[in-house]
């Protein structure tokens, strides 16, 4: 990251993201139709929510496996508010989950070691290395084999999920891992993962865990 | 409305220099764009935006910008303006399709 987009993430000033985070502030407590909001069950999110986001992707003992911080808040809105699951990517979502991810900023990644999520964790870690696409390429040779080189004028990372969601300056929005890394997909011409497949929770477990141990940064702003 | 995030220093002392900081949301969206069904979408810009500061003598507009298509969404607008006493500053947006937003913030001189 250059140190202009550095300053501008380190800055809540000048991060766009903060916008999206006011957005979730005020719908953390505004009631659903049935009268519950958020904050009915977990009161003050600087404290109940705290360190919260630093542990996902989550055991679910419900669907059986990992599950994302956006799914978690579409399951509160289905079982405890009566309201419909928002899709993927909608900005109310991604408000809240930016809302509930600063919480945790500077707190260390600490992803669940459970031994149910062993086995999507060597999956996640297969589609990590699985070449795809018409460009023939894994994640691990980019990320792995080449960070801290450029692909058009950007720096390669090494595939740290850390400040999740982002705002990008490319997308001149707010948006989540899920939707980073099917970008990454269809650059390499494969078909992309659907949003909440699976697929997507494997991949994503096995990232948080490349990430154990280092800051969480969100909301952040990458290039 | 848009949400839009106002950083003023909230007390300064007389005829010091402040920062003010002003982020707004909104899409600016340059009216070049094709979208995903590859039709144009529609022109859709902040145009102007000014800074009127009221500090019990005179009101008057200490800043103002006029923004085009090659500006980022979001737009950041910081500025330097003299603190010359206690008042309000008024932020106004003003751009297409009616767009037209207020913000307020006091600030304390002594």
């Amino acid at each position: 990251m250059s140190p202009a987009t550095q300053a501008m993430q380190k800055d809540d000033t000048q991060n766009p993201a903060m916008l999206w985070v006011k957005d979730g502030e005020a719908l953390w407590s505004k009631p659903a139709a049935n009268g519950k909001s958020c904050a009915s069950c977990h009161n003050d999110a600087p404290k109940s929510m705290k360190g919260i986001a630093a542990t996902y992707p989550a055991f679910d003992t419900q669907s059986r496996r990992p599950i994302h911080l956006s799914e978690r808040i579409n399951l509160c809105r289905k079982n405890k508010q009566d309201a419909s699951p928002l899709p993927p990517e909608h900005q109310d979502l991604l408000s809240m989950e930016s809302y509930v991810a600063l919480q945790s900023r500077g707190m260390s990644i600490a992803p669940h070691r459970d031994k149910r999520m062993s086995e999507f964790f060597t999956r996640g870690e297969k589609h990590y290395k699985q070449r795809i696409g018409q460009l023939d390429l894994s994640c691990a040779q980019c990320h792995d084999d080449n960070p801290g080189k450029r692909l058009a004028g950007t720096p390669i990372p090494q595939a740290h999920p850390t400040g999740y969601p982002i705002y990008r300056l490319e997308w001149q929005g707010m948006g989540s891992l899920q939707r980073r890394i099917r970008n990454c997909m269809s650059g390499v011409r494969a078909e992309p993962f659907a949003f909440n497949s699976t697929e997507m929770a494997e991949l994503e477990t096995y990232l948080a865990s490349r990430a154990a141990g280092m800051a969480m940064d969100a909301p952040a702003v990458r290039p | 409305m848009a949400r839009a995030l106002i950083t003023v220093p909230p007390n300064a002392k007389r005829g010091e220099v402040i920062e003010v900081r002003v982020l707004i949301q909104h899409p600016m969206e340059t009216g070049y764009r094709p979208g995903s069904d590859g039709r144009i979408l529609p022109r859709d810009l902040i145009r102007k935006f000014s800074c009127r500061y009221d500090d019990g003598k005179s009101n008057e507009i200490v800043f103002s910008a006029e923004l085009y298509a090659a500006i980022a969404a979001n737009p950041l607008i910081s500025f330097h303006t003299v603190a010359t006493g206690s008042g309000t500053l008024t932020f106004l947006w003003e751009g297409d399709n009616g767009f037209m937003q207020s913000e307020m913030a006091a600030i304390k001189v002594s």
